[in-house]
């Protein structure tokens, strides 16, 4: 549901979200902060660190989940629920609470793939992508929305996906809502959101407030540099603690580098040990026999492991179809303090540019704020030198928007394909096509007039050598000649999705709508890479949603 | 891989240049060849935000190079061999003058060399030229502001204290 949730007036938020960080605060300083995995650990989990290992392992358990992000969390603890033993492999390292430093200098090496810094293959776009145990999940801003219904209708009417319908899943999101607390936000937001709602609502564009997935959260701000105070309500501390308190067993830094395919089943899952640095191969070797085995890598790795495994693709769709959310930033300097560092990360935005053409349309775009934090800031802050210097020193008074482009469901915007390296890992080629661009013109002409309409004074579009604007018609001016081309315009990506997507017809998707791979029986897809388009809104609740309701199919399949 | 089509294009090359030289500086995985770009890069890069002339700047700059040496074993494989590969041929003098214009060495550039040189990169229609002027521009720049001393200049506190 993407229809504003509550609606303050803006000049109440921005009043109030100066003084919230250090309420907050100070509200929660007598409680200690339990880490919840150290005490696991300290209490008996099975976890294994697979780059200390003197040894190869074959280990068997009833299912194998390949990933511990959104999905892999979710159906782990979903079998482990049903009675059956369940083995979790993760190419990360498990870092926890008493680990998260909030320094992006530790988090992006130890949380993120290839130190967030993972690109595809013409290096026009970068994605920030976890890889860590928690995955996504760990990382991420908190952002939690139910699949828009108009992409549910597009999935239903183009692909013949039935029974995925807003009331067909609706009681699959009540369940992990309730279960991942995933509530109204009602603190004020930070002053670098409330300005997208200022700048809205003074160009009379509807918003809202965006639901976060936090149990007691003190707004500190750090979200994706892993949460200090376990208010985030992630894999990491929901369902992988519960399902290792039942007896699942964990094995990090391990990546997963084969299903060995027999006939129509998979017969073993080969995994190799990771280095402790987790980004070069060890010698030793794990090796798995389950009566299930789940790919829940996530989008990218999963269509990559498929490849590798060489299972059937009868119609070469396998790796196709990956979607990026192609996103572009603007940059605003406000009179003002703005300190988009501190406070929840993201808590409003705007769904006008999504609603106002249907889905196969010229392109949509979602209007966000992310957090500004220095190496985000100036990594993405385009040019070098004293201009580059000169916006980082008003870091205070930036203001920052994204636009996350809704790619998938027209002919000029059909997302990437995933092929294998030399090494087997993957590389990811998109093609930023004319379509795309046109959207990113007019996402850059939005996110200014908003920001304008704000108070800003000065407003940079991330774009070429990285010019400012004093006025939003000499932006739009601009914005208007810009030549837009893969590289000239810094574009980003956190949500990464489809590759082996679910559908009821064999040419068209990897999976059948019960997660099962097509003509591999025992292998099952639970995580983002099953959508057959993006989602058009921060999608990991809808991969929490679907992967609950498949594993509790699959639970049912193997207790039947 | 990406560079080396910078190479192929040219045709300037060996197969022994795409080999990065093995010394190494420090605990980081930059190649004596990369310090040296580096050092001339670095203050180009950060110019306006390094501090001035004297010990301090010459800390900055080499703590900046020893994170883009920490940072560089973070990559994947695929992705510190391609960076490692654009030292070796930006050590490389024909190519160093090619693809960015710059006929002072590395040791005796300027920091105007080095802005002019990055410019030509970064404007270059070429868009292997625009990646490397990425490449350099990302690694820089998350080294620098992922350190504490480059924060008071911008006005970031650090995370809150939680006890």
């Amino acid at each position: 549901m993407t229809t504003p949730e509550t609606r303050a007036t803006p000049a109440a938020l921005t009043a109030t979200a100066a003084g919230t960080t250090t309420l907050g605060r100070l509200a929660h300083t007598a409680a200690p902060i339990v880490d919840p995995i150290r005490a696991g650990l300290l209490d008996g989990w099975r976890v294994v660190d697979a780059s200390t290992l003197d040894r190869d392992l074959v280990l068997e358990a009833d299912v194998v989940i390949v990933g511990t992000g959104a999905g892999g969390g979710i159906a782990a603890e979903t079998l482990c629920d049903a009675g059956l033993t369940v083995l979790m492999i993760e190419e990360g390292p498990l870092k926890s609470s008493s680990d998260f430093h909030m320094l992006e200098r530790e988090a992006y090496r130890d949380l993120y793939q290839e130190s967030a810094a993972r690109k595809t293959a013409d290096k026009a776009i970068n994605i920030l992508q976890g890889r860590c145990v928690g995955g996504g999940t760990t990382v991420n801003w908190t952002s939690s929305f139910r699949t828009p219904e108009p992409t549910l209708a597009y999935w239903a009417s183009t692909f013949g996906i039935d029974g995925f319908g807003p009331r067909d899943l609706a009681p699959w999101f009540d369940r992990v809502e309730q279960r991942l607390g995933v509530a109204s936000w009602t603190t004020a937001p930070n002053a670098n959101n409330a300005a997208l709602a200022t700048g809205a609502e003074k160009l009379g564009l509807p918003w809202g407030t965006i639901r976060r997935n936090v149990r007691g959260c003190w707004n500190l701000g750090y979200c994706g540099l892993g949460c200090p105070t376990n208010a985030k309500q992630s894999m990491l501390v929901t369902t992988i603690p519960r399902a290792l308190s039942r007896g699942a067993t964990l094995v990090t830094r391990a990546r997963a580098q084969r299903f060995v395919i027999r006939g129509d089943r998979v017969d073993a899952l080969e995994c190799q040990a990771m280095d402790a640095s987790g980004t070069t191969p060890a010698s030793r070797r794990i090796t798995v026999h389950a009566r299930a085995y789940v790919s829940a890598a996530g989008a990218i790795n999963t269509p990559a492991l498929l490849l590798r495994s060489h299972v059937p693709d009868p119609y070469g769709i396998l790796g196709l179809r990956t979607f990026l959310h192609p996103t572009v930033v603007s940059a605003a300097l406000m009179p003002g303090r703005i300190d988009g560092f501190s406070g929840a990360p993201q808590t409003i935005f705007s769904d006008h540019f999504l609603q106002m053409a249907p889905p196969a349309g010229p392109m949509g775009f979602k209007l966000e704020a992310p957090p500004v934090h220095p190496v985000l800031a100036a990594i993405t802050l385009p040019g070098h030198g004293r201009q580059h210097a000169a916006w980082m020193q008003r870091l205070p008074r930036m203001q920052v928007l994204i636009a996350l482009l809704r790619d998938g469901f027209h002919p000029d915007a059909i997302g990437g394909r995933v092929r294998l390296a030399d090494d087997g890992t993957p590389i990811l080629d998109y093609a930023l096509t004319p379509y795309i661009f046109d959207g990113v013109r007019r996402a850059f002409a939005a996110m200014a007039a908003i920001q304008f309409a704000a108070g800003a004074t000065s407003v940079q579009p991330v774009h070429g050598a990285g010019r400012s604007y004093a006025g939003v018609d000499a932006a739009k001016a601009a914005i208007g000649g810009f030549d837009l081309r893969p590289r000239a315009t810094p574009i980003v990506s956190a949500h990464v999705m489809g590759g082996a997507p679910l559908g009821p017809d064999p040419r068209h998707a990897v999976i059948d709508p019960a997660g099962r791979h097509h003509q591999i029986a025992n292998l099952h897809v639970f995580d983002g890479s099953m959508f057959p388009t993006s989602i058009g809104a921060n999608p990991q609740l809808s991969i929490y949603a679907i992967a609950a309701r498949l594993a509790t199919g699959l639970a049912q399949r193997l207790r039947g | 891989m990406l560079f080396a089509g910078i190479l192929g294009a040219l045709a300037f090359a060996t197969a022994r240049l795409l080999q990065p030289t093995p010394a190494r500086h420090g605990a980081g995985a930059l190649s004596k060849d990369g310090v040296d770009i580096m050092r001339a890069l670095v203050p180009a890069l950060l110019a306006g935000a390094l501090p001035p002339p004297g010990a301090a700047r010459d800390i900055a700059i080499a703590q900046t190079i020893d994170g883009i040496g920490v940072a560089m074993r973070g990559l994947a494989p695929i992705a510190r061999e391609e960076l490692a590969s654009l030292f070796s041929l930006l050590a490389f003098a024909p190519l160093r003058i090619g693809l960015g214009g710059m006929t002072a060495s590395w040791e005796e550039a300027s920091v105007a060399d080095a802005d002019a040189f990055l410019v030509r990169l970064q404007s270059s229609r070429w868009t292997q030229k625009r990646a490397a002027y990425d490449a350099l521009h990302q690694i820089t720049f998350a080294a620098w502001y992922a350190n504490p001393q480059s924060w008071p200049a911008i006005g970031y506190p650090g995370p809150p204290r939680l006890t």
